[in-house]
């Protein structure tokens, strides 16, 4: 079999898995997030909290719910990251350094898993299990929580309430992230990646030399890094160590792990305002970014001789495994770099201009192709606002979507909502490339070094997690500035979106005529599709043009 | 005795502390704990890493690539590069130096003077080294992979170090070759990755035709 | 509620096309006109509250500095552009509000001083009144004034005593007078107007400075504009746009530099000045104040703006049967005579009942009898011997008395129930088919009058009915079509009439409503408005009389009519002088319009971006990397005049595009997907292309222009 048939049918596999877990999976988190009764362990587990499981919140007492977890949880990470010596299974790891620690657990508590450390040499393994890998879980949950208040918005009619934090993170976790965690580190464990409590331990080699191999409870990790959209390897070299991903079956075990929530909750989403095709209209509008741009990245690094190194060297192979070839990493960076997950299975630093500028605009359209769990779909529908705002006008309404009119108060919030990000990822790296200490971290020079900085900013402020990792970002001043835009990229959109959330449920909701614009039909998905990539196109180009574009034209 | 009020900021938190608690007992230890137990009973190969032992003695991961280098002339120096042994199939070029503790990639960059600068003395080495033309050196074979502890090559490589190989060995292409023949893996499934063979298997499979260190002292 | 009697004037927009919204044409003198004001309009203070359009002028007070520091043609050219850009924005707010100008100016004109003739301790039938003499501008809530032929009205009020008809062209336009008459639906009147003939006594409604005029100077003029709901949230939108841009080309400069191409300042000015929505920026308000003034050009006054968008809105048209649906009068349509006499027998007597009967329905029997039958409509005076019997409340019939050489026969028509009582009474049986053509006619929404005849032979009377005359409601020409569209637009049309619910049925079917509301009371009106918004619904209606003023006042849109009473004026929240209730449609259609060129001009502005671009990013960065210069798609001359093509494309489409912002878009009644999809390629794709081919036409010429090459 041929490379490209055999690429084309790895994807088409990938797509297939994806429909077929569409319907019941979204169906099951419509139920998880909709139902009346708790399970008897979320009763425990909301008596052992103290909190009220059986009142919805204002959505001003959400967003404060939100905020103290992340404060509590970022507070605890950084005393556990500060303290790991102290702790059982620390395999005599130092303690992490102050800014790192802040670095980190902003990181993992934003759902970003930016990794300024490597972790086989950094992190023991209680940190890992019991303080990262349960960001992995909640972070994750949480993003769904609140798009699952703010889907509620839109379905509720005249009301302030826009449901319960806690009952919502809480049923997240135990009804579909923990179940599906199980299994597929399961699975992941029979396809290869381990699971034990090794630490490390010395071989003597088949050549006579001497090599430390590592343990650790990676598989029971990676599950939920991939599912959570999380991305923060176990190892340094993250999806591309082979105890992370031993093998192609794995690979596409993981691509399809980080995809898989994202790409169904529109099916939640649909389910929950009653009406399936505005799912479908939405996990079109993601379905297609996702395919032209594996389309790109794909093209980009087999046409190898549209840069240097893929000339002399015969392939774009430099930063890739042997095991997964230019198909599969190309798949795998494109999925991570379209769903904020951020884990790789290849170095993106060394891919062609064109393909490592595209992996940097699939961050910049805000990871909503997919997403992120949760926040791509709130990302996504903030954007449907927006074009149906635009587009509503020019049927001769007032713009409504979903039965909810868009006025000047929806606008606020929407519009606040899309300039959080570009302005954090612009500053950020207005600031960093204006200060020449903070330039010398860069591993490659030019624009390509410019590239470097441009995709960490990106990388941090939306979210993704991943890295041009010739970048040296474990400096104070990196650990810092890059900690406070992953918190600020995480929250105020978060602000936003709930804010919206509360709004939109506070109208009464206005019947769809013939005069309503459609917002389930093809013509929408065009339409949001356009509307998308001109908006962020226009906010990036010049950016993209001293780094990639420049790159890539000579 | 009434209960302590707190004011609504330290409730707030205090809820949100007491639920991260439970969320770490239930998903950062239960969690682990039940998966490493199923994963140590049912599939304690996997789980363990996927040793490979010579003679009860663990001398790899089969997922883990290693050095076949010969021994430094000075073990102090560490500017020396070791050589790479000519008795063994050669992996590719790692970033890290086949340090599982250093995983990771060059991230130099697709028009990096210094990568192409790499490539192109890695080329004439290896192609001097194997004994054929620089042009028919395969990408794997001049390029460091994203782990740094990629254990595969192409096939291609592979079969470009038989005559090496044997020749070290005092073996018959032929017999060397037809190793590397069962070492070849396809596509997982048919149509998933890359055909490529498992340097660290390979090699491993070659101690059992006599160890190089024997034939080094011999020659 | 009565059905008849409600006089409407002919349609004004009888003759216009009714398909599209049309504006009145842009004059380029306006244009010259208007100038100074849109320099005056350059104060910061005033431009502080368009935000798009205030980053220009700060970025050109930026340019200009620069020029200055370090003058070149082409930082001048630059300047000089932006500056242009402003003006050119604020000349299209002050062509917008010049047109509303002219026509305050008009109305300034009747406000001219009038004295008043108060009344002192007036009241009703009184005649020991002390009259003095005031200015009309101290004229006081509650005054009474006497307003006598060839006198102007000093101040808003309604008629309490006489009638009088009266001269309204200066609000109105309309030069033939209208009755005002004391009680009643017409007894309001407006300051200004002249009474024509006969004295009233108007007592005053509204305060000096306060009246009908006095607001509707302020509306045109745009002086009372405040920003709509749409518009705010529009103008969030261009705000945030034009930060995300800011930023955008801020952190530029350290990434330029770091690439080693640091940017003057005026580039990064003309940078951002492309890339912000100015086109949109620019038109936005004067969009708003020409949606405003296109009413206004249809003599409808809307009392905010807000009134304008919520047209556009609107779910629901209660449309008032009589007037708007049908022509105000039934007309007689056949003759359906009983068992055993004949067409021609009933239609000479039907004929003959309705000579004297003045009523539009009475002169339609003559007038049918006569081109069906052939049958002369005898006057009044040919049949001597006739007496003529007038209708009456009590009776509920009319007819006539002929006395036929000692034969006496009576002749009367009228409801069904009492001209059969009529017959019974004078011994007579009508048959069962009676009923039956009653009810036929009942049922197909027609209304039923039945001829009877009474015949006195000295004492021999014979009592019969002879038929039924057919009466039905016209229905205004191409209702049926206009209501289809608005379907279409997905909007519901409810027909409001007090028919019985047989009747309404039927002409609802013939007109193709949706719905209905028989016997409607006022209460009724109020409720159903309630139950639509309750859905979420916005509710458009018309009404005049007083005991409209609640529902009009609970509609979203509520047109009042002129002719209506001041309650039903001071409810609503637009008044159409014309006092034609069909145009509650146009109305609609002039709020999409304006939604819709708020919508298609933002569109086009950002889709814009993508050309200047194309233009400007190679200009700024081909120098250090040449291979940008592949971006450079339109071929354009040199960096300088990329930019400066793409500057002056940017203020030229401004005024390219004030007339279109001025008439509107294009507007064709269709559902919002087909809408949607037009504009979409109308505008976007429009507004992706439009700008590649003017900046390269532009660049053609502007590269022979020495210090720009």
């Amino acid at each position: 079999m041929d490379d490209t048939l055999a690429g084309w049918l790895q994807v088409i596999a990938l797509v297939v898995a994806l429909a077929l877990s569409f319907r019941p999976l979204g169906d099951y988190m419509a139920r998880a997030l909709t139902g009346e009764r708790h399970w008897r362990a979320e009763r425990l587990i909301y008596r052992a909290g103290g909190v009220n499981g059986d009142v919805d919140q204002r959505w001003s007492v959400y967003l404060r719910s939100a905020l103290a977890f992340a404060a509590v949880s970022v507070l605890f990470l950084y005393g556990f990251l500060r303290l790991q010596s102290h702790f059982p299974l620390s395999l005599g790891m130092k303690p992490v350094s102050a800014d790192l620690s802040f670095n980190t657990a902003a990181s993992f508590v934003t759902n970003t898993n930016w990794q300024a450390y490597s972790g086989e040499s950094a992190m023991g393994y209680l940190v890992q299990m019991a303080g990262l890998a349960v960001q992995n879980f909640v972070s994750a949950a949480v993003g769904i929580a609140v798009v699952a208040a703010l889907i509620r918005g839109f379905t509720r009619k005249q009301t302030d309430r826009v449901g319960n934090f806690w009952v919502d993170v809480t049923r997240i976790v135990l009804r579909v992230l923990l179940p599906m965690s199980v299994v597929f580190a399961i699975v992941l464990v029979a396809a290869g990646v381990m699971q034990n409590f090794h630490g490390a331990y010395d071989i003597a080699t088949i050549a006579g030399g001497h090599q430390t191999l590592t343990g650790g409870p990676v598989a029971s990790q990676e599950a939920i890094k991939e599912l959570g959209t999380n991305g923060g390897g176990f190892y340094n070299a993250n999806s591309a160590h082979p105890f992370e991903n031993p093998s192609a079956l794995t690979n596409l075990i993981e691509i399809y792990l980080l995809l898989v929530i994202s790409f169904s909750l529109p099916r939640t989403f649909g389910a929950m305002v009653g009406d399936h095709r505005q799912g479908y209209a939405i996990v079109a509008v993601m379905a297609v970014i996702w395919t032209a741009s594996v389309a790109i990245v794909t093209a980009n690094e087999l046409h190898s001789v549209s840069s240097t190194v893929g000339h002399t060297a015969g392939a774009m192979a430099e930063g890739k495994e042997t095991r997964f070839g230019i198909w599969a990493s190309a798949l795998f960076a494109v999925s991570t770099t379209l769903t904020s997950c951020g884990a790789v299975n290849s170095a993106h630093d060394s891919y062609t201009p064109g393909g490592g500028g595209m992996t940097i605009f699939d961050m910049m359209l805000g990871e909503i192709a997919p997403g992120g769990t949760g926040s791509g779909l709130y990302g996504i529908l903030i954007l449907a606002v927006v074009a149906v705002f635009v587009a509503g006008l020019m049927v001769g309404r007032t713009p409504e979507y979903l039965g909810k009119k868009l006025r000047g108060r929806e606008m606020k919030f929407a519009s606040l909502y899309i300039l959080t990000t570009p302005a954090l990822v612009l500053v950020g790296a207005g600031l960093a490339m204006a200060f020449p200490g903070e330039r010398a971290a860069m591993l490659n020079s030019g624009a390509h070094g410019f590239s470097e900085v441009l995709y960490a900013l990106t990388s941090v402020a939306n979210n993704n997690g991943s890295a041009f990792a010739g970048l040296s970002a474990n400096t104070v001043w990196y650990n810092t500035v890059l900690g406070v835009i992953m918190i600020l990229g995480r929250f105020l959109p978060m602000v936003f979106v709930l804010a919206l959330a509360g709004s939109l449920a506070g109208q009464r909701p206005v019947p769809v005529t013939a005069g309503t614009l459609p917002t389930h039909r093809p013509q929408f998905v065009g339409l949001l599709t356009g509307v998308i990539l001109i908006v962020v196109g226009l906010t990036y180009f010049p950016a993209l043009a001293l780094g990639p574009l420049a790159e890539g034209l000579h | 005795m009434a209960p302590p009020v707190l004011p609504a900021v330290l409730r707030h938190h205090l809820a949100a502390l007491r639920m991260l608690l439970v969320f770490t007992v239930v998903t950062g230890v239960a969690y682990p704990l039940l998966v490493t137990a199923i994963a140590q009973t049912g599939f304690s190969h996997q789980a363990n890493g996927s040793p490979l032992a010579t003679n009860g003695e663990a001398v790899a991961s089969s997922l883990i690539g290693q050095n076949f280098t010969l021994p430094k002339k000075n073990p102090d120096d560490p500017n020396e590069v070791p050589r790479p042994d000519p008795a063994w199939f050669q992996p590719r070029p790692s970033a890290g130096g086949y340090d599982p503790t250093n995983s990771g990639a060059s991230n130099l960059g697709p028009n990096s003077t210094k990568l192409i600068a790499d490539i192109r003395a890695r080329r004439a080495a290896v192609a001097a080294f194997d004994g054929v033309s620089p042009a028919s050196v395969p990408a794997d074979a001049v390029t460091a992979s994203g782990s740094g502890l990629d254990p595969a090559i192409s096939p291609a490589y592979a079969y470009e170090q038989v005559d090496r190989v044997a020749k070290a060995r005092h073996l018959a292409p032929a017999q060397v070759r037809s190793v590397v023949t069962q070492h070849v893996q396809g596509r997982e499934l048919g149509f998933l990755g890359q055909p490529r063979v498992n340097v660290v298997e390979l090699n491993h499979a070659l101690t059992r035709l006599g160890h190089p260190s024997a034939l080094r002292a011999g020659r | 509620m009565p059905t008849t009697a409600v006089s409407t004037p002919a349609p004004q927009g009888a003759g216009r096309q009714p398909q599209r919204v049309s504006g009145g044409l842009l004059d380029p003198k306006q244009l010259l006109r208007s100038l100074p004001d849109a320099f005056r309009k350059l104060d910061p203070r005033l431009m502080v509250r368009n935000p798009v359009m205030f980053v220009v002028e700060v970025g050109a007070v930026l340019t200009t500095l620069s020029a200055v520091r370090t003058p070149s043609v082409f930082a001048w050219v630059i300047t000089a552009w932006l500056w242009l850009t402003s003006v050119f924005a604020n000349l299209a707010e002050a062509v917008a509000e010049g047109r509303g100008k002219a026509q305050a100016e008009t109305l300034r004109r009747t406000r001219t001083t009038v004295t008043a003739r108060r009344l002192v301790g007036w009241r009703p039938g009184a005649t020991d009144t002390v009259e003095e003499e005031v200015p009309g501008v101290d004229l006081r809530l509650g005054d009474q004034v006497v307003v006598e032929a060839g006198q102007v009205i000093p101040g808003d009020g309604d008629v309490v005593e006489g009638i009088a008809s009266v001269d309204e062209s200066a609000i109105t336009g309309e030069s033939a007078p209208v009755i005002r008459e004391s009680g009643g639906d017409r007894s309001a009147v407006t300051g200004g107007t002249k009474v024509l003939s006969d004295r009233i006594v108007v007592k005053i409604t509204s305060k000096p400075g306060e009246t009908f005029i006095d607001r509707m100077i302020a509306l045109v003029e745009g002086a009372s504009r405040q920003k709509t709901p749409n518009e705010i949230a529009l103008n969030i939108l261009l705000a945030s746009l034009t930060i995300i841009f800011l930023i955008a080309v801020v952190t530029l400069q350290p990434f330029a530099a770091f690439a080693g191409a640091e940017q003057p300042i005026v580039i990064l000015v003309a940078l951002v000045v492309a890339l912000i929505p100015t086109t949109i920026g620019a038109l936005l308000s004067a969009i708003g104040i020409a949606g405003m003034d296109r009413l206004v050009q249809r003599n409808v006054l809307a009392m905010s703006g807000h009134a304008v968008e919520a047209a556009g809105d609107v779910n629901t048209l209660l449309l008032d049967k009589t007037g708007t649906i049908t022509l105000g009068n039934r007309q007689a349509a056949e003759f359906l005579p009983v068992h055993g006499v004949s067409v021609e027998e009933l239609a000479d007597a039907a004929q003959l009942s309705s000579i004297a009967d003045e009523t539009p329905e009475g002169r339609s029997i003559v007038v049918l009898a006569k081109q069906r039958y052939a049958l002369r409509g005898r006057g009044t005076g040919e049949l001597d011997r006739a007496e003529f019997v007038p209708f009456t409340a009590q009776s509920r019939m009319s007819g006539v008395d002929l006395d036929d050489s000692g034969e006496i026969r009576s002749l009367r028509k009228g409801a069904a129930t009492a001209v059969m009582r009529w017959v019974r009474e004078n011994g007579g049986h009508p048959t069962a088919d009676v009923g039956q053509l009653v009810d036929g006619i009942s049922a197909s929404g027609g209304t039923p009058l039945v001829v009877g005849q009474v015949s006195r032979h000295g004492a021999v009377r014979t009592a019969r009915v002879l038929g039924v005359i057919h009466l039905k409601d016209i229905l205004k020409e191409g209702m049926r079509e206009r209501f289809d569209e608005l379907r279409r637009m997905g909007i519901r049309t409810v027909m409001i009439t007090g028919d019985n619910p047989l009747t309404a049925y039927a002409i609802a079917q013939e007109a193709g409503v949706d719905d209905f509301l028989a016997e409607a009371t006022p209460e009724d009106k109020m409720a159903l408005i309630r139950r639509e918004q309750e859905g979420g619904k916005l509710v458009a209606m018309t009404g005049d009389g007083t005991n409209d003023a609640p529902a009009l006042a609970q509609a979203d849109v509520g047109v009042a009519m002129n002719t209506g009473t001041s309650a039903a004026k001071e409810a609503g929240n637009m008044v159409d002088l014309d006092s034609n209730p069909t145009k509650l449609i146009e109305i609609v259609e002039i709020g999409k319009q304006l939604l819709i060129t708020r919508g298609a001009l933002t569109t086009f502005s950002i889709a814009n971006d993508v050309a200047k671009y194309f233009a400007i990013i190679p200009a700024m960065f081909a120098g250090v990397y040449p291979g940008l210069d592949r971006l450079n798609i339109m071929r354009l001359h040199s960096p300088t005049s990329a930019i400066a093509s793409a500057i002056v494309f940017n203020a030229l489409i401004i005024i390219a595009l004030i007339p279109l912002a001025l008439r509107g878009v294009r507007y064709r009644p269709s559902s919002a997907a087909e809408l949607l999809g037009r504009n979409i390629w109308m505008y976007g794709l429009g507004g992706l292309v439009l700008p590649f081919i003017g900046i390269k036409l532009l660049d053609l010429g502007i590269q022979f222009i020495p210090g720009l090459r």
